[in-house]
């Protein structure tokens, strides 16, 4: 039931290690994928040289010249290609030029290596300032892949009257899902009635994405490709957009040689080639009265989108409504822009662009309040949104909204005032370690911005099953979020019945509806809320049709699902989406209600630095997080403190490290994510306060613990240190150590 | 090209024989020759422990262990920890506490745990961080497994 | 994986005298693979130039750890793990608990060998700066017979070794410390476990009548090789304990250090940091 720890359904084959994930499956005659791409930033392709010492008669090779229908991967917009053929634009270092395949995995490896590419270079656009310099022009008329502007009030007269006018200037690096199980996808690819049969398996989020890229990339209607989801070993939106050109390649060497084919990436491989968070840049400027209030802002929002729009618009999107963070501010003007570079495309990672801005403004609130020589708790206190106030796109606070109260749990929760009193004292001391303690205050909205549940119109089912119990369908996938635990869970309840008897349906697309993608904090909430109409419509099906009579007990609805299975064939019943009436978006101004609502939260954390070494240890972390319900209770704890492992790292340690247009940290030995010695018990504290739009009132938490980390981490290294560059993330020994010797050195 | 070699081993008490190159990683020879798809890979580095398996009684990156230096080992995998149905007191309680979310650093996570506790039957948590530094997870942020080790720790120490 | 697996070799010898056997016929043709805790890494990464392997974890002769009265002699495939579960180390050599502790993690230190350690000659490995500082010796053995060297005799350059063509390493003496002793050790990584170091300090010291003795200083990372710190020593070397030349040593520890900037560290953290743990031994040291 809604608010019990259930155990995850599919825990138990977890933990035997029976879980079927993409390269477990036994494919005899399976073929093994390679791809060969290109090492340099950006050029013409002009040949492809096949070495000596290898027998490629008995290779099977696919170019950009093999390829049967579009050779584009359908995505917001369709501008990149899957393979860059003779002649074409190489935009980018890593960017796949030919795929091969051979029964002899080791050969296959060797092959890969004999092949030489002629790139005729030319000159790259490798960083944010470049790219908008159009040193050079490398995409479109402005290097623009994305622009939005969104407007409240009018900021242009209140600078010169305010009291205090603050600017700062914030970048975040980008950062690597890390998955613990690399981009894996298997292909078969087989004539049936005189057509081609498409099918993929693989590590994905969003099957009917691949789905859709496979139609296009072959020219196939929808009954001839097939997409099914295996057990996925980590995702974070890692495997979101990219499934679409991995799920591509792999079809395209199957359909070649008419053999199964497996495209396994190794670490490296995924490190250097796949997708990451946008790198960002904000310039932020605020005017305050004399007491402190936010009179305006302006933000100026710039991602780093690699050499093709892929998610970019999206992630612009989300980061540009979340600029102004959780504050009341009556003036502001944010200008969002995604630029090209010639970089392997960025994508989606959990928070999708919201982490970045979030980062900026929760940052630059720290820096204000010792710039106006006021608290950081209270600056932030007597900003807060509350019931009643509009947002940035004008969005209504139509909730009770206690940020105060998020703030004051938070910092209680971590002994915020205690010790910062204490550490004033203790930093003052002789030693090398200095303690600090910080804090963030954030939202993050449910869902996907603005029309974007409209456009996918998602549908989700109930399925009665021959043994009396009842199967979830929906595209969504499990990735350990435990969305088949609480999907069960959603809809037990509405049937009123033990968990044990709902389970799901593998995801397949030969039989699983489009629920839509399994990102954007949506699935519990949005399609939960489906899951919810079509159990209910299930039942009333059974009443209506005689084989069920209310009120019922669990075995004899069991019992009459059974007979009605039997007498039917199939019982399904499908809800779909349908928009609130109250949520109004203008897509073109960017005004309305970006999102149908926002979890809030409060992060805090207390570190210690080494001034001897700069390493800083996160000592102490508090989450606490107003999330409308909380469907399970273990598994949504499970996402926070993940989720915070995840934002401490991004905060701390995780570099991405480029050379040429492309990672060279590409190791998991160089790119350092947290061990269990690196990170701190992390308190998990939820709040709720139902939201009517989400099943028992959940909102949306998937993606909100990322939010949240690597600001309060920066604000206490702060107060640990004093006044220093804190202006970046990964804020790694080395960077501190250059920031503390910047005040130091003069 | 190096002549194969009858590797003779036993794994989760059964033995095998099998004809492998002597240079192939143990890893491969688990997965792909003995379809014991437990045991995963993750980085090829030796970085992240997905392919922890125990070899001669201690856990090792079976990425990095050649078969010839398996010859006649004594191997346990994520399959060789439960009885029958009956789950280790690690494997129950790493599914009663949710300690595997995607499951994929699981296996190894299992067995390294395993290990930890038979050296150290009361861990504390910095013992039990120490012990499972090796095994990276990317899910959990390692509290509810920390959570697991406990328990399992707990039922293994009153038996 | 992108190791070309048709290319690769293992013998395995049954024995000492047949593995220097075969390096004697063939000099140069075999390499010697202990625990494969860093050669599989770079197989792996299909960047393993040597094809052709001898498997010595077999042999007895290579392992064990013997205490006398002067010294702990380590046969060459002792583990990390080995010198960890060694009370005698324990007692004697602090330091190489702790840079067993700070190698990789526990699966690493199960396989991973001192010979491995030292022969592999990665500046930035976590046993040598200890070894350094404990004044350990080498036995080397051949066809020839053994033959001694001071470890800290032993890195001649980059990946250059004081090592024949047919010897192998035998054994890793270690004397131990006398009089009242001072252990220091410190690596410091990318995160706080299995990290590669960026830079390591270890240091062993005797004091006599409040005045330094014995002092020796090995330092990681921050050189082509593990090197002696042999100018912040001299600085060091005869002074009271109560007025140590900190600034001076800081100052001489810079000729001891040649630091890179790699994908891990700059050259200028390495040296600001390892300049700060010579500080922070001193400290330590004044108040023991």
């Amino acid at each position: 039931m809604i608010g019990a720890s259930s155990i995850r359904k599919e825990g138990r084959a977890k933990v035997l290690g029976t879980a079927i994930y993409t390269d477990d499956k036994f494919m005899p005659g399976a073929l093994h994928g390679l791809t060969v791409r290109s090492e340099v930033p950006r050029g013409i392709l002009r040949a492809i040289h096949f070495g000596d010492g290898i027998p490629w008669e008995e290779f099977t090779l696919v170019t950009a010249e093999d390829i049967p229908g579009t050779n584009l991967v359908a995505s917001v917009v369709d501008d990149q290609p899957f393979l860059v053929g003779i002649g074409q634009e190489i935009t980018h270092s890593q960017q796949a030029v030919l795929l091969l395949a051979h029964s002899d995995r080791f050969l296959a490896e060797k092959a890969r290596r004999a092949v030489r590419l002629d790139i005729e270079e030319l000159p790259a656009v490798l960083d944010i300032q470049s790219s908008l310099d159009l040193q050079p022009l490398i995409y479109g008329a402005d290097n623009l892949l994305k622009e939005i502007r969104i407007a409240k009030g009018d900021p242009a007269p209140v600078w010169a009257q305010a009291a205090h006018v603050i600017e700062g200037e914030y970048r975040t690096g980008a950062q690597e899902q890390m998955y613990i199980e690399p981009n894996a996808m298997l292909s078969v690819v087989e004539p049936r009635d005189g057509a081609l049969q498409v099918t993929v398996w693989g590590s994905l989020q969003c099957p009917y994405y691949v789905h859709g890229a496979l139609r296009q990339l072959f020219g196939l209607s929808e009954k001839q490709v097939r997409v099914v989801a295996m057990e996925m070993g980590g995702a974070f939106g890692g495997k979101e957009d990219y499934p679409s050109v991995n799920g591509g390649h792999a079809a395209l060497l199957a359909w070649k040689s008419g053999r199964p084919v497996k495209l396994i990436y190794d670490r490296e491989e995924d490190l250097a080639c796949t997708t990451k968070r946008h790198p960002s840049r904000t310039r932020l400027r605020t005017a305050f009265d004399a007491e402190g209030n936010l009179l305006a802002l302006e933000a100026d929002f710039i991602l780093d989108g690699g050499a093709y729009a892929t998610l970019s618009p999206v992630v612009l999107s989300r980061g540009a409504v979340h600029a102004a963070s959780v504050y009341r501010c009556p003036h502001v003007r944010i200008h969002a822009r995604a630029v090209a570079t010639n970089t392997p495309p960025p994508g989606a990672f959990r928070g999708f662009g919201a982490p970045q801005s979030l980062f900026a403004m929760e940052r630059h609130m720290d820096v204000c309040a010792r710039k106006l020589g006021l608290d950081a708790v209270e600056l932030r206190r007597k900003n807060f949104l509350r019931l009643g106030d509009t947002m940035a796109t004008g969005q209504v606070i139509r909730e009770d909204l206690d940020l105060a109260g998020i703030m004051d749990r938070a910092l209680a929760a971590i002994g915020y005032h205690d010790k910062r009193a204490a550490f004033a004292l203790t930093n003052q001391e002789d030693g090398p370690i200095k303690r600090g303690v910080g804090f963030s205050v954030f939202m993050h909205g449910c869902g996907f911005t603005g029309n974007g549940e409209s456009h996918v119109a998602s549908v989700a089912g109930v399925e009665g099953l021959a043994d009396g119990t009842v199967a979830v369908l929906a595209a969504s996938t499990e990735m350990g979020q435990g969305k088949n635990t609480v999907f069960a869970q959603i809809v037990a309840e509405a049937l009123h019945l033990p968990v044990e008897l709902v389970d799901t349906a593998q995801v397949d697309t030969d039989h699983v509806p489009n629920s839509g993608p399994t990102v954007a904090s949506r699935s519990t909430m949005m399609v939960g809320r489906i899951l919810e109409d079509a159990a209910i419509g299930f039942k009333q099906a059974l009443v209506q049709q005689g084989f069920l009579a209310e009120p019922y007990t669990p075995e004899s609805f069991q019992t009459a699902v059974a007979k009605a299975v039997a007498a039917l064939g199939t019982l399904r019943c499908y809800g779909q989406y349908h928009r609130p009436p109250n949520i109004q978006w203008d897509d073109v101004n960017y005004r309305g209600d970006a999102y149908p609502t926002y979890s809030w939260a409060c992060y805090a954390a207390e570190v210690a630095v080494d001034l001897d070494t700069c390493e800083v240890k996160v000592a102490d972390f508090a989450a606490v997080q107003e999330v409308g319900r909380v469907v399970n209770p273990t598994l949504a704890a499970g996402q926070i403190e993940g989720g915070v492992a995840q934002g401490i790292g991004w905060g701390l340690w995780e570099e991405v490290t480029m050379q040429r247009g492309r990672m060279i940290n590409n190791q998991m030995t160089n790119y350092i994510i947290p061990t269990s010695v690196d990170l701190p018990r992390i308190q998990v504290i939820f709040l709720e306060n139902a939201h009517a739009g989400g099943p028992g009132g959940a909102k949306g938490i998937g993606e909100l613990p990322m939010d949240g980390p690597a600001p309060a981490v920066v604000n206490a290294l702060e107060n640990a240190l004093g006044t220093l560059r804190l202006d970046e993330v990964p804020m790694t020994p080395d960077r501190l150590l250059e920031r503390c010797e910047e005040v130091t050195h003069g | 090209m190096a002549d194969r070699i009858d590797l003779v081993l036993q794994v989760n008490g059964a033995e095998h024989r099998v004809s492998v190159h002597p240079f192939a990683r143990l890893l491969d020879v688990l997965r792909e020759d003995l379809r014991l798809t437990g045991t995963k890979e993750g980085c090829g580095e030796g970085e992240c422990g997905a392919c922890t398996v125990l070899l001669n009684g201690r856990v090792v990156n079976s990425c990095l262990v050649p078969a010839a230096q398996a010859q006649g080992a004594v191997v346990v995998t994520v399959e060789g920890l439960a009885e029958g149905e009956r789950l280790s007191s690690l494997q129950a309680a790493f599914l009663a506490h949710n300690g595997a979310q995607c499951g994929f650093c699981t296996p190894g996570m299992l067995l390294s745990a395993t290990d930890l506790i038979n050296r150290c039957p009361n861990p504390s948590d910095d013992q039990i961080r120490d012990g499972l530094a090796g095994n990276l997870c990317r899910c959990t942020g390692y509290a509810k497994i920390l959570d697991a080790v406990h328990t399992a720790a707990s039922r293994e120490a009153s038996r | 994986m992108r190791g070309y697996l048709p290319d690769f070799d293992v013998r395995v010898p049954a024995s000492l005298a047949e593995a220097l056997a075969l390096m004697a016929q063939a000099p140069g043709t075999f390499t010697p693979l202990a625990g494969g805790t860093d050669l599989m890494v770079v197989y792996n990464a299909g960047r393993l130039k040597p094809t052709c392997f001898l498997d010595l974890s077999r042999l007895a002769e290579l392992r064990g750890i013997e205490e006398n009265a002067t010294s702990l002699r380590f046969g060459a495939l002792t583990t990390f793990t080995e010198l960890r579960e060694c009370r005698a180390v324990h007692q004697h050599f602090p330091n190489l608990v702790k840079s067993a502790r700070a190698t990789g993690a526990l699966a690493i230190q199960n396989r991973g060998t001192l010979a491995g350690n030292i022969a592999n000659a990665s500046p930035a490995a976590d046993t040598p700066p200890s070894l350094l500082a404990y004044g350990a010796e080498l036995e080397l053995v051949s066809p020839r017979g053994l033959r001694r060297v001071a470890y800290d005799q032993f890195h001649l350059g980059y990946k250059a070794l004081d090592l024949a063509p047919d010897e192998l390493l035998a054994r890793v003496i270690v004397p131990k410390p006398s009089g009242r002793g001072f252990h220091y050790f410190r690596k410091v990584g990318t995160r706080q476990a299995q990290a590669i170091s960026k830079t390591c300090l270890a240091a062993y010291a005797r004091v006599e009548e409040g005045r330094l003795a014995e002092l020796r200083i090995g330092l990681g990372s921050v050189a082509p090789t593990p090197a002696r710190a042999r100018h912040a020593e001299a600085v060091l070397l005869g002074q009271a304990l109560g007025s140590l030349p900190v600034a001076a040593a800081r100052e001489a520890l810079l000729a001891d250090m040649s630091p890179i900037d790699d994908i891990r560290a700059t050259a200028h953290y390495r040296s600001v940091v390892t300049r700060n743990l010579l500080g922070q031994m001193l400290r330590e040291l004044a108040h023991a």
